[in-house]
C-alpha cells in the first residue's frame, strides 16, 4: 500500500493569529477521509497548510514521498485539486470553467485549447451531469449545480488527491447524497484520494474510512469511524450532549443530538 | 461555429472598423481629402494635402490609435487583475498625480528649458501616483482593492488641490498651458515621441497576451487560479508595471484622457465575453477606433478650431455607458467582470 500523504508534526497559521500544531497522520493512496470538528477548531487551516496557501511553521507535508513545499505551483496542481465551499460565481460559461482544470496541463504560451483537453472537460461534465448546463454561465446555476461543476473542473486536473471544503453544507439532502455517492464513485473507480471537511457527523460515519477529529487546533482522535465517533469524544470536542447509535443498513454510527429541555425532563446533568 | 471562428471575425470586424475611422480621420479636417486621392496625395511630395497628411493628420491618427489602444488595454487589465469593475488607471489617482507634475513643471518654467521635460514630468507624477498607492494599499502582504480605490481618489484630491494652490500663484500665461495639458490633446509634434508612443503600445499588447491564460485563471480569484498552478502574485505585479508604463506613457504624450480605459473594456466585454483571449486585443482595437472618432469630432465640430479630446470622451463614453447601463437586458451582463 502506498502512502499517499504524510504529515509529520506539521504547525502552520496565519500571521499572529490562529495556528494548528503538532499534526500528524498518513494517509493510504485511496483513502476516503474525513475531517470533523467544531467551528475555529482549525480544520480550513489544516487544508490551507496542505494546499501551501500557509507557509509551513515546522514539521513537514511529504505527498508521495516527496516534500510538498519543494513542488512547483503546477506540479502540486496537477496532484492536489481543491473545492471551496463557495464557487466564484463570475460571468463564465460551464464549460469555460470546466475547462480551466486543464490550465495545469497547457503548454507555457499554448493560446488555444487542445481537442484532448474538451474531450477531458466533456468527460468529466457527463460524469458530473453538468454537459447540459454547458452553455451556462455558472452565476446562473443553483449551489448544488454549481458544486458539480467546480468537481467537474477539479477532476480535470487529473489530480491523486481531492480537497473538497464543506461541499455539502449548503446543499438540500438529495443534493448532499447525490455528491457523496459521486465522490464514493470516484474513490471507488478512479482510486482517487479524498479529504473532506464535513459538518454532518453522520454523513462524515457513513461515507469517510478515516476520520481525523480537531480541537483548537490539534488534532484530538483520528481512527475509523467507529473509533472517533463515540459519545465520549464527540461531547468533550463538541460540548454537546448526544447520542450514538448505529445505522441498521450500513452498520456505521449515526449520531443524535438531544435538546436542553429533554435533558432536564430526564434529570441528566 | 468554434470558438476560433468566432474570435477571427470579431478580430476581422474591429480591423475594418479600424481601417475606416483610420481613412476618415486622415480625410476630414480644414482641408478636406478625399479618400480616393490619398494614395495619389502621398506619392507627390511637393503638395500641401501631402504636408497636411505626413505632418499633421497621421502623427495624430497614429497617436490616437496608440493611446486608446494602451489606455482601453490598461483598463482591461487592471478590471481583470483587481476584478473590480471601476478600477482603472484615471480612479487610481494616477491622472491627479501626472496633471499635478505637469502643473508644477510649467509653474517652475521647466517647459521653456527643454519641452520634453513636460511629458517626463507627467511620467514621474504618474509614476509617483503609482507607487504611493501600491504600497498604501498593501496590508499585511496582501493588496486590498478598495484600500487602493480610496487612497486612488484621496490622492486625485490631494493632486487636484495642490494643482490649484499652484494655479492660483503662477502667472496668468502659464494657466492656460496647464488647462490645455489637463483636457488632453493629440496634437503632438514630436515624431520621436509618437513612434516610440505607438512602439510601446504595440509591444505591451504582446507582452500581456504573455499573461492572457493567468488572466483568465484570475478571473475565478487569486486562490482558485494558485490552485490551478497559477503565481497568481508574480501574474498580479507584472501586468501592474506593464499597466503603470502604459498609462504613464499616454498621459505624458497626450495628457489626460478620461474615460477610455473604464468605458471600453466594459463594452467590448458586452459583445465578445470575458475571456481575456478576445477581451485584449479587441479592448486595444476598440480603444484605439473610439479615440480616434472622438478625436474627429473635436477637430470637426467647431473648425477650424479645435476642442480638447478628454471633452469628446467623457461626454461620449459617459452617455453610451449610461444607455447601454440603463437598458434592461445589458444591465444585467455590464459591470461583470
Amino acid at each position: 500500500m502506498k502512502k499517499l500523504l504524510t504529515l509529520n508534526n506539521f504547525s502552520c497559521g496565519y500571521k499572529n493569529g490562529f495556528s494548528i500544531n503538532g499534526i500528524s497522520f498518513s494517509l493510504i493512496e485511496g483513502t476516503f477521509t474525513g475531517i470533523i470538528g467544531p467551528n475555529g477548531s482549525g480544520k480550513t487551516t489544516l487544508f490551507r497548510g496542505i494546499s501551501g496557501d500557509l507557509p509551513v511553521r515546522s514539521g513537514s507535508v511529504l505527498f508521495e514521498d516527496r516534500d510538498l513545499s519543494l513542488l512547483t505551483l503546477r506540479e502540486k496542481a496537477q496532484k492536489i485539486a481543491i473545492v471551496s465551499q463557495f464557487t466564484e460565481t463570475t460571468h463564465i460559461t460551464v464549460e469555460e470553467y470546466v475547462l480551466m482544470g486543464r490550465m495545469p496541463y497547457r503548454k507555457p504560451f499554448q493560446f488555444f485549447d487542445k481537442a484532448e483537453d474538451i474531450d477531458i472537460a466533456h468527460h468529466y461534465m457527463q460524469l458530473t451531469n453538468t454537459y447540459r448546463l454547458r452553455d451556462k454561465s455558472m452565476a446562473e446555476l443553483s449551489g448544488g449545480e454549481q458544486q458539480m461543476a467546480s468537481i467537474a473542473s477539479a477532476l480535470c486536473q487529473n489530480p491523486a488527491l481531492l480537497l473538497l471544503d464543506e461541499p455539502t453544507s449548503h446543499l438540500d439532502i438529495t443534493h448532499q447524497v447525490k455528491f457523496m455517492n459521486l465522490m464514493q464513485k470516484l474513490n471507488d473507480e478512479l482510486k482517487l484520494s479524498v479529504i473532506m471537511i464535513v459538518h454532518d457527523l453522520t454523513l462524515a460515519a457513513e461515507y469517510c474510512d478515516y476520520l481525523i477529529m480537531m480541537k483548537n487546533g490539534r488534532i484530538h482522535r483520528k481512527g475509523s469511524p467507529e473509533n472517533v465517533l463515540t459519545y465520549e469524544n464527540i461531547e468533550h470536542v463538541y460540548d454537546t450532549v448526544v447520542v450514538v447509535k448505529i445505522n441498521p443498513v450500513s452498520g456505521k454510527p449515526v449520531v443524535f443530538p438531544v435538546s436542553e429541555r429533554r435533558l432536564r425532563e430526564l434529570n441528566i446533568p | 461555429m468554434s470558438k476560433k471562428l468566432i474570435w477571427f471575425i470579431y478580430v476581422l470586424l474591429f480591423l475594418v472598423a479600424l481601417s475606416v475611422v483610420i481613412i476618415l480621420s486622415l480625410s476630414i479636417g480644414e482641408i478636406p481629402i478625399p479618400y480616393k486621392k490619398i494614395p495619389q496625395i502621398l506619392a507627390d511630395k511637393e503638395s500641401m494635402e501631402y504636408g497636411v497628411l505626413f505632418y499633421i493628420r497621421i502623427p495624430r491618427t497614429l497617436l490616437g490609435f496608440a493611446i486608446g489602444g494602451s489606455l482601453s488595454l490598461a483598463g482591461a487589465i487592471l478590471q481583470g487583475i483587481y476584478r473590480n469593475p471601476l478600477v482603472e488607471p484615471y480612479t487610481l489617482g494616477i491622472s491627479g498625480g501626472a496633471s499635478l507634475g505637469v502643473t508644477f513643471a510649467i509653474v517652475a518654467g521647466l517647459h521653456l528649458l527643454n519641452i520634453l521635460l513636460l511629458p517626463l514630468a507627467g511620467f514621474i507624477g504618474a509614476f509617483t501616483t503609482i507607487f504611493l498607492v501600491y504600497t498604501l494599499s498593501l496590508k499585511k502582504g496582501a493588496l486590498s482593492v478598495n484600500r487602493m480605490l480610496l487612497i486612488g481618489v484621496m490622492i486625485s484630491f490631494i493632486s487636484s488641490s495642490l494643482m490649484m494652490f499652484l494655479m492660483s500663484i503662477t502667472a496668468t500665461e502659464n494657466i492656460h498651458g496647464i488647462v490645455f495639458w489637463i483636457m488632453g490633446s493629440l496634437n503632438e509634434s514630436n515624431t520621436a515621441m509618437i513612434g516610440a508612443m505607438v512602439v510601446l503600445s504595440i509591444v505591451c499588447l504582446l507582452i500581456s497576451y504573455l499573461f492572457v491564460m493567468p488572466l483568465n485563471a484570475l478571473r475565478l480569484g487569486e486562490e482558485k487560479a494558485r490552485h490551478l498552478g497559477i503565481n497568481s502574485n508574480a501574474t498580479i505585479r507584472i501586468l501592474f508595471v506593464i499597466t503603470s508604463v502604459l498609462t504613464g506613457a499616454c498621459i505624458a504624450v497626450g495628457g489626460v484622457i478620461g474615460f477610455v480605459g473604464l468605458v471600453i473594456p466594459h463594452i467590448v466585454r458586452l459583445f465578445v465575453g470575458s475571456d481575456y483571449r478576445i477581451m485584449l486585443v479587441s479592448s486595444f482595437l476598440s480603444g484605439s477606433i473610439f479615440l480616434i472618432l472622438c478625436d474627429i469630432i473635436a477637430r470637426a465640430i467647431i473648425s477650424p478650431n479645435e476642442l480638447p479630446i478628454g471633452v469628446i470622451t467623457g461626454i461620449v463614453g459617459g452617455v453610451v455607458f449610461i444607455v447601454l447601463l440603463s437598458r434592461s437586458q445589458k444591465r444585467s451582463k455590464l459591470l461583470r467582470i
